[in-house]
């Protein structure tokens, strides 16, 4: 059964392990290691075309984790106290954005956001002064902000919804009998308990999005996310190049992850 | 302000963004897919099942996945039960938490990344060239079926094993000890009392990856080589290429249908276990 389980982590851990090593290859060839080198990752640093993409990925991930958490908190701790239809339909989208596959989000979005653009954009036409090029809606960041928000919301408002109901209803009637208002209530003692969750909730919303590649797809227009970057490279071939891109976004999600947990366990311990 | 216009203020920015970002594009999915194609691509307003009809072309790419997609589910909890006894029966409750991070932690990495990184191991330079190295000549792996479901299992191990885990972790020890006192080998209490306690734990892994499965593009994509498709890549050769709308809306709508009904169908069968296990345990 060990010997097993350490096949099993090995399996997991190889592939990444070697895409790490030979992103430090000398070589120009992807086989064979001919000594260490960090040279692919000043090439990938210095690529005009890499640093758009990471810029693009950085600032959609930024906004719509930015977006997520605040809206999905909100709508969590709004249905703490609701019972009945809302909550009801409440339950049936978040179970609807995480049930439907991403790519079927992705096609969706394209087409809807499309067909909407072009009912908007002749109204806008229509009312803008003559003579002044008027604003066109069109895919792009814009679009990949809210398809992400959309799904990350969805995930938050689990997050939250979970260390809601693990929190001690006494604390918050005990706060009310003390004639505190329920913004006073909200603040000083609902938002420090969930507060981790929140946290943790807006780096794995930005770890997702910054991840993403299939919603991205359809929804990016004429934008570059890494990931779409990443993906057309691999296409074209195999080159070191790409080895350092992955290995330096496996280590910032690394990153993320680790203080997501830090965030998560420190909540815990602060709740018992 | 009471309550409940509070209540309602708070939920307004998330119900909006799930109407316009969900609700209305899913709808347009489902419109579309009753129009036609417009001579240039995109879409022309008509109601016809042509679209509908016209599903068997695509006959190819719905075979691979309700083929793949249970194969792979399969594949990753074999894999995946072993490990999770092990971390949650066996290893010892220092390292328990540790490991299982180690378990987790890949799957919320790119997967883009790590199918990647089987492109690099599968293809002619890696573990074929090894093979050469030993006498084995001539394997071919990348773009192949075998390639695809490495890409699957590898990518939703995480996922599978998580739920089995939980569920192992919280069965009672003493059942198993009670077992063996009774007598029974261990064979036999894994079958009769393990396996069928760690059954939601199962379900729920399975319903998790199956659910991704049907949708997937990307390991296809990357590891099949155009050989080995699904229905993702149906999809995104229908946006993206051949700009079909109508056609495409009509293989989407026709995916989450399927997958609907077959989850439905999984949940009933996992019930009908969970009752039958009952009965017994009556008796």
């Amino acid at each position: 059964m060990r010997l097993y389980s350490i096949f099993v982590y090995l399996f997991l851990y190889i592939p990444i392990g070697v895409i790490a090593i030979f992103s430090f290859n000398a070589g120009r060839h992807a086989s064979q290691l001919q000594g260490f080198s960090t040279q692919w990752y000043g090439k990938a640093l210095n690529n005009p075309f890499v640093m758009d993409a990471l810029q693009t990925s950085l600032t959609v991930a930024f906004f719509s984790a930015l977006f997520a958490s605040l809206f999905g908190t909100m709508a969590a701790v709004a249905l703490q106290g609701i019972k009945g239809p809302l909550r009801t339909v409440f339950d049936g989208l978040i179970y609807i954005a995480v049930m439907i596959p991403g790519i079927v989000i992705g096609i969706a979005t394209l087409i809807g956001l499309v067909t909407l653009f072009d009912l908007i954009n002749p109204a806008i036409a229509a009312v803008w002064p003559e003579g002044v090029t008027a604003p066109k809606l069109s895919m792009g960041m814009g679009s990949l902000i809210a398809a992400h928000t959309m799904f990350t919301m969805a995930l938050v408002v689990i997050i939250v919804r979970a260390r809601l109901a693990g929190m001690d209803r006494s604390l918050t009637e005990a706060s009310s009998d003390l004639y505190a208002t329920p913004m006073a209530t909200f603040r000083q003692v609902t938002l420090p308990l969930i507060l981790p969750g929140v946290l943790a909730g807006f780096l794995l919303s930005f770890t997702f999005s910054f991840d993403d590649f299939i919603i991205a797809f359809f929804v990016a227009g004429s934008e570059t996310t890494l990931p779409i970057y990443v993906f057309s490279s691999i296409r074209r071939g195999v080159t070191p190049e790409i080895n350092a891109i992955g290995t330096l976004v496996l280590a910032a999600s690394l990153i993320m992850l680790v203080t997501a947990q830090i965030l998560l366990r420190r909540g815990e311990k602060r709740k018992t | 302000m009471t309550q409940r216009t509070r209540n309602l203020l708070l939920l307004a920015p998330a119900g909006t963004w799930f109407l316009v970002m969900l609700i209305v594009p899913l709808t347009v999915v489902l419109v579309f897919s009753f129009g036609e194609r417009g001579a240039s691509g995109g879409y022309v307003p008509a109601f016809t099942l042509e679209q509908y009809a016209n599903l068997p072309a695509r006959w190819a790419a719905f075979k691979n996945t309700l083929i793949l997609a249970p194969v792979g589910t399969l594949a990753a909890l074999v894999i995946a039960y072993p490990l999770a006894y092990y971390l949650a029966v066996l290893a010892s409750p220092k390292w328990k938490t540790m490991l299982l991070v180690l378990v987790i932690v890949p799957f919320w990495t790119s997967i883009l990344i790590r199918s990647y990184a089987w492109i690099f191991l599968l293809g002619g330079r890696g573990i074929p060239a090894l093979l050469a190295m030993i006498g084995i000549e001539d394997v071919r792996l990348i773009n192949t079926p075998f390639a695809v479901l490495v890409g699957i299992v590898y990518g939703y191990l995480p996922l599978m094993v998580f739920p089995i885990f939980v569920s192992l972790d919280r069965l009672d020890k003493r059942l198993l000890e009670a077992s063996s006192d009774l007598g029974a080998t261990r064979i036999r209490t894994f079958l009769q009392v393990t396996l069928p306690l760690s059954l939601p734990g199962i379900a729920t892994g399975s319903l998790l990856v199956f659910i991704l499965l049907m949708g997937e593009y990307l390991i296809p994509a990357l590891l099949g080589g155009g050989k080995v498709f699904f229905v993702g890549n149906a999809l995104v050769d229908l946006f993206l290429q051949s700009r079909n709308w109508a056609f495409g809306s009509a293989v989407a709508a026709t995916l989450v249908i399927i997958m609907l009904i077959s989850v439905t169908l999984y949940m009933r069968l996992i019930s009908k276990l969970g009752a039958q296990r009952e009965d017994v345990s009556l008796m």
